[in-house]
This record gives C-alpha cells, sequence and structure tokens, in this order.
C-alpha cells in the first residue's frame, strides 16, 4: 500500500457516505446531503469541541476574550443579480455569521480566485462593491489573497472571506439551546434571494421584480439582544440562507433535541416570491435567504423583541411562526393553511444550485 | 393570491369534508391517478380532513416513477459519450439506473443539462451544432404536444444534431390494466386534469362505461381534489357511474385538438414498458417513422439494455395502489429520497417520495 492511500484510509469517514462516491453538486445544497458531508466527513478529521457545536461561527476565548470566528465561501452565478452582487454578498454573508453568534464584527479577510480572462472591469466592479459594503458596516478588509487559475479552470471569479467578531459579555447564543416552549420568530419574508438569481439566471420574467434580500443583519441582532431583557432570553439565532428556513429549522432541531411547530399562514412570503415558486413548483420554504434571520427566544419577551424587531428597517415584517415542543425530537412540523398538519423536511439535494 | 388562495381556503375545505362526511355510509377506496394530485393530498394533509371511510389510494401518474429502467440506462448511456450534451428536466436527473443516475454521470464530467421545456433544448442544439444535443422526452399526454413540438421544429429547420429519447406513456390504458387485474380495490378514480386539459375526458367515458366506475376528472389545489372525492362519493353511495368534471376551469370535454393534432403528427401509439407495472399494450407513444432522424433510439447504437428492478422495492404494488408507501419494509430506512431503491421515491410527485416529506409523523405514529 503506497503513502498516498495510507494518507487517504485514514482520513475516510467511519461511516460510508452511502453510494456516494463522488462529490454531487447536492453536497453544496445546505440540505441534508451537505449535512452528511460534514456528519462524516468533516466533523471525524477535525474533531474538536468548538467544531462540534456546528454553529454559524466558532467562539473561541482568548486572554478572557471572546472572540467569534467565521469563514465563507461565495460561488454565486450570476456575479450580478437584482438587488445584490457577489462582493457585497461576501460582506453581508460572513458578517450575517458573526451576527448570529452576537458578535459585533471587527475586521474581515478577502481572498480571491480569479479565472484567467475575467474582465478587469468585472473585478473592478466586485471589489468596489466589497469595500462599499465593508464600509457601511464599519469594518475594514484587513488581509486577502490573490490566485488565478486558467481559463476554464473556474467561474469568473470566487471569493472566500473570513470575519473576526468580538462577543459582548453575558451573550452566549448557539443552536443547540432551543428549548420546550420558546418561541420562534422570523425577521421578514422568505425566498426573495433564491428566486431573484433563479429569475436572472433563467431569464424568467415575473410580474413584479423579486430583488435578493441581502443585507447585513448585525444591526438589527444588537438591537433584539439589547431589547430583551436578558441577553440570555435570547437562545439562539440562524440565518436560514442555502436550504431556506427547513434546513436552519430542521438544523436547530436537531442540535438541540426538540421538536417545532410552526405555522403556514404566520410565514412572511411575498406575493411576487409566492407566484414565481407556484410557478416553478417550489416551496419557499427550500429557497435561500441572505438578510433574514431565524431567532428562538424565551417565550415570556417574544412579543417585546418581536417589536424590537419590528422597530429595525431589517425586522419591518418579523412575526412570531411557531413554538419548540417538547414532543417529536428532531422533527418540524407545519400547521397548513387548511389547518392540518404535516412534516417540514430537510431538502434533500438542491432546488437551486450555486445561489451564494 | 389570486386564484391561489381561493382554492385552499380552510373554511371552504372544512365544509367540503363535512358535505363528505355527511354523505359517506360506507367504505370506499378511491385512487388520484396523478402524482401532482398525490403530492397536493400530502401537502396539505388532507387525508386528515376526510372521515376515515374514504381510503385514498395512489395511483401510477408520476410519469419520473414509471420511465423504466432500461431507459434511464439508456440515458446513462447516450449521455456519458463524449459529444453529447443530455438534456432533461431536472427530476430525471435522480432517478436511479440499474448503475448509476445522470447526475453522476455529471459529477463524472457528462454534459447533463436541466431545462424547464424541450424547446430551450432546441435551443441548445442552435447554438451548439457541434454536439449532438439529445432531449429525455418522458411523461404523459401533458409533456407530449410540447416535445411534439421540439422535434417538429427541429425536422422542419433540419437541425440534424436534436434527437429525443421517447419514453411516453398514456394514462387510459393504465387505468384500463388497473381496473381489469383481479386484486383490483379501486372504487372511484380521480382522473389527472392536466392530462385532460389536453385530451378532453372522451377516453374516461368510455371506462367509466365499460367497468361501471365514477370518474371524476380533477385539478390539483387542495378544495379541487376535496370537491373531486364529494363528488365520487355522491356517485358511489347513489350507486352512479358516470364520468364527471370537476376542473372545469381547465379541462373540455373535447380537450385542446391544437396540442392532440401536433401529437398525431409526430407521434404513434406503441406498447411501452412501465416502471413497477409491466409491458401494457397500446400504452405509449413513439415518434413516427419519418422523424427517424430525431429518434435518438436509433441515431445511438445502444444495443440491447435491459434490466431488473431491485428486489425489495415494492414500486409495482404501491403504484397499483396496492400498498401504501409505510407498508414497504425498507420506507424511511434503506430508502430515503437521498438513497431511493425505487423510482416513487425520487420525484417530488412519487407517492413514496410525498409521504417521506410530508406524512412520515403519520408513518411511524
Amino acid at each position: 500500500m503506497d503513502e498516498d492511500r495510507k494518507a487517504t484510509i485514514q482520513f475516510s469517514c467511519p461511516v460510508p457516505l452511502g453510494a456516494k462516491d463522488e462529490v454531487l453538486l447536492g453536497h453544496g445544497s445546505g440540505g441534508k446531503l451537505s449535512a452528511e458531508l460534514i456528519r462524516h466527513l468533516f466533523l471525524p478529521a477535525f474533531q474538536n469541541p468548538v467544531l462540534a457545536r456546528l454553529d454559524d461561527q466558532a467562539i473561541v476565548s482568548v486572554n478572557g476574550l471572546r472572540l467569534a470566528f467565521t469563514t465563507d465561501s461565495f460561488v454565486v452565478s450570476p456575479l450580478f443579480f437584482p438587488g445584490g452582487d457577489i462582493g457585497s454578498l461576501a460582506v453581508y454573508g460572513t458578517v450575517n455569521d458573526l451576527a448570529m453568534g452576537g458578535a459585533q464584527p471587527l475586521c474581515l479577510s478577502a481572498a480571491f480566485i480569479l479565472e484567467e480572462g475575467l474582465p478587469m472591469d468585472t473585478l473592478r466592479q466586485v471589489v468596489t462593491s466589497l469595500r462599499r459594503a465593508a464600509a457601511e458596516i464599519g469594518v475594514d478588509v484587513v488581509t486577502g489573497d490573490t490566485k488565478v487559475v486558467e481559463k476554464g479552470k473556474g467561474d469568473g471569479l470566487f471569493i472566500n472571506t473570513s470575519g473576526l467578531g468580538l462577543v459582548p459579555e453575558g451573550i452566549n447564543l448557539s443552536a443547540n439551546q432551543a428549548r420546550p416552549g420558546d418561541r420562534i420568530l422570523l425577521s421578514g419574508a422568505i425566498g426573495e434571494h433564491g428566486i431573484a438569481i433563479l429569475a436572472q439566471r433563467e431569464g424568467l420574467e415575473f410580474e413584479g421584480r423579486v430583488e435578493s434580500d441581502t443585507a447585513p443583519l448585525h444591526t438589527l441582532v444588537a438591537a433584539m439582544l439589547a431589547g430583551a431583557d436578558l441577553p440570555s432570553a435570547i437562545r439562539c439565532l440562524r440565518d436560514p440562507t442555502r436550504g431556506g428556513l427547513s434546513s436552519a429549522l430542521n438544523e436547530i432541531a436537531s442540535q438541540s433535541h426538540v421538536g417545532m411547530v410552526i405555522d403556514e399562514r404566520a410565514i412572511p412570503v411575498s406575493e411576487e416570491v409566492r407566484g414565481a415558486c407556484e410557478l416553478l413548483g417550489l416551496d419557499p420554504l427550500y429557497v435561500a435567504n441572505e438578510g433574514k434571520l431565524l431567532a428562538i427566544v424565551e417565550a415570556y419577551v417574544a412579543e417585546k423583541v418581536l417589536e424590537v424587531m419590528r422597530a429595525h428597517p431589517q425586522g419591518r415584517q418579523a412575526q412570531i411562526i411557531g413554538t419548540v415542543t417538547e414532543s417529536n425530537p428532531g422533527w418540524v412540523s407545519m400547521r397548513t393553511a387548511l389547518g392540518t398538519t404535516r412534516i417540514v423536511d430537510m431538502l434533500a439535494g438542491d432546488q437551486l444550485p450555486r445561489i451564494c | 393570491m389570486r386564484f391561489i388562495d381561493e382554492y385552499r381556503d380552510q373554511r371552504i375545505a372544512q365544509g367540503l369534508a363535512a358535505e363528505i362526511r355527511q354523505r359517506v355510509t360506507r367504505s370506499w377506496v378511491l385512487m388520484e391517478i396523478c402524482g401532482g394530485q398525490t403530492h397536493t393530498l400530502m401537502r396539505y394533509g388532507i387525508d386528515e380532513l376526510l372521515p376515515p371511510q374514504v381510503e385514498l389510494v395512489h395511483g401510477p401518474g408520476c410519469p419520473v416513477c414509471v420511465t423504466p429502467l432500461e431507459m434511464v440506462d439508456k440515458a446513462i448511456e447516450i449521455a456519458s459519450r463524449p459529444g453529447v450534451a443530455f438534456v432533461s428536466y431536472g427530476d430525471m436527473l435522480r432517478v436511479p439506473g440499474s448503475r448509476s443516475d445522470l447526475f453522476h454521470v455529471k459529477a463524472g464530467g457528462g454534459d447533463v443539462r436541466v431545462v424547464y421545456s424541450p424547446l430551450d433544448a432546441l435551443k441548445i442544439a442552435r447554438a451548439h451544432p457541434e454536439r449532438q444535443v439529445v432531449f429525455f422526452g418522458i411523461g404523459f399526454e401533458t409533456t407530449a404536444p410540447a416535445n411534439a413540438m421540439a422535434v417538429w421544429h427541429a425536422r422542419r429547420e433540419g437541425l440534424r444534431n436534436f434527437s429525443m429519447l421517447v419514453s411516453h406513456v398514456l394514462v387510459p390504458p393504465a387505468i384500463r390494466l388497473l381496473l381489469g387485474s383481479p386484486h383490483n380495490r379501486v372504487q372511484g378514480f380521480i382522473a389527472p386534469g392536466h392530462v385532460c386539459t389536453v385530451m378532453g375526458y372522451r377516453e374516461y367515458e368510455a371506462l367509466s362505461y365499460d367497468f361501471r366506475v365514477p370518474i371524476v376528472v380533477g385539478g390539483f389545489e387542495p378544495l379541487d381534489l376535496l370537491e373531486a372525492i364529494a363528488m365520487l362519493v355522491a356517485q358511489l353511495e347513489d350507486g352512479r357511474a358516470e364520468a364527471e368534471n370537476q376542473y372545469v376551469r381547465s379541462v373540455t370535454y373535447p380537450g385542446n385538438r391544437s396540442a392532440q393534432r401536433i401529437m398525431e403528427e409526430v407521434f404513434e401509439v406503441g406498447d411501452r414498458k412501465w416502471r413497477g407495472i409491466g409491458f401494457i399494450p397500446h400504452s405509449g407513444l413513439r415518434l413516427r417513422p419519418e422523424f427517424a432522424a430525431h429518434d435518438a433510439e436509433k441515431v445511438f447504437d445502444l444495443g440491447a439494455l435491459s434490466a431488473e428492478e431491485p428486489v425489495e422495492c415494492i414500486s409495482a404494488q404501491v403504484l397499483q395502489g396496492l400498498r401504501k408507501p409505510v407498508d414497504c419494509p425498507a420506507f424511511g430506512r434503506r430508502c430515503t429520497p437521498e438513497t431511493p431503491l425505487g423510482a416513487p421515491m425520487v420525484s417530488a410527485e412519487g407517492a413514496c417520495a410525498a409521504y417521506y416529506q410530508y406524512r412520515r409523523h403519520v408513518a411511524t405514529s
């Protein structure tokens, strides 16, 4: 047995990856295949308690300071879409991952993988947008990297950003903290990012243009944490990006070993997104968002946190959409508009590829 | 949203459910033919609204599910060849063939593309004369007119690099087979509204007459289905056996004559194998000889491919309404949408996948 093969075996997963002997697009979907890949390949390879929490960011203590650290890669196609572009998305996506840990963003890195032949003007536009987004938030891009791959070996431009943030005293958010009786809050209408990308990519035109909801959420989070009587009354925050609302809810239900019941009629969806989803056979619960958050909060502060959210520009359409239950741990179910109940499962593969 | 919310109104739904409860005096077994209807029933939990006497079983109307294994293998064989761009509706990519699926062909470097319309496949053929563009033409009478139109255009334009792998099936011969079976339990059918939008419902009138069975053409929204069920229960309780139309906002008795004409011009009726069911005489469409230059089975030398279903999969019985997905020992365990053993677990319209996605709590509780 040669050395390479030995190394492969050491890093092979303890449980086989089903029949999947190759990486499929679905492994990047944020649905079940992604979860399986993380659980069976990455977690065993890198095992440590911080990673095992599977939050959107790692919280590490350094000399008494609690630092939040996160990284995200952006491969969205097309690079420019209604409501945003890959540059601003690369900033907001990483800042939002920090914000979901309650962290104030401190600084960012940006690494660019460029394909030979990419027009310099395109790169300039993306960098300008990235700079503007960072300036708007008040964080600097303090380090970076550039690589160029041969024509045909990339798709124009990929960006990776990492972010460092500071978690204030007394704040401890994690997806494993949802408890029966807690309320589930959603900051606004779902599905806008995914539909905007799809419409742009496929050249679909709907009545009423759908724009991506790409937006930074750190000030909304700060307002919510300040507005709750005790910051600890907010148990968990998640931004439902790839895999949509369903994936985020299922992840929390699974990590906290609780059930969830949500109410279909309470979930805000714009007419345009609903129409597009009806037409294309998509379910808005599975469509990506880039400027929305889910909050699991103790029941007694739910109304108060809702009020704070609605007073913030990013949370005007916030709603209480459901309750955490003791029964059916790991399952999310939904009261339908007809008054019946159904499961809201995680998606197996992907409804749409390369949306962020 | 207009034209959507009206058909999902809770109050009206409960009114229809109450009407069904009042009407029913004994047990009835009803089948919805179309996978789209199965999906709606599961997604909206309509079984929760029905009295226990009304049992719904799910029919063979999921085109992805009934596409035979050999045909999936042929698709994989063609898509794996160099110089080919294989174009399909998205659902077909995950359907397991006997050894692989189209997603794996794509992951292995094959040029496999997803479109919403066969006319998009034509565009790809026009834009890439150097590639052999093959469209996977599957489905019932609903998708047949658009697929026929694509082949018709290809012939008119002399597009030599466009062909279609045709695996079209027809609904009425399958209903005839189910009704003729000594194992049949179904006493009333909800006929597929989209198929009847194209074909009308003359053929269903004949079925209803021949087998003394009520058939109601139904739509796809929750209230459409509840109304169709109420109409079937009323017929059964009255001892009537008629073909009725619930989906009047879309379906007419003669159907869409233009769509039927293009189908007749391009396709002819032939025998067809259905996955999970087997050969049904005169139950499919194939390209007429004058379109042979666009027939992928003639353009590509594929040899004789034959394949067997995994023994564990009970899709044959599920697709005939003899057993429920949850009766399968593999359901939700060895057979899930990520690792499907059979086609009904693949497509969103497949009965097994619909159960798995929306009603698993009923299965496990």
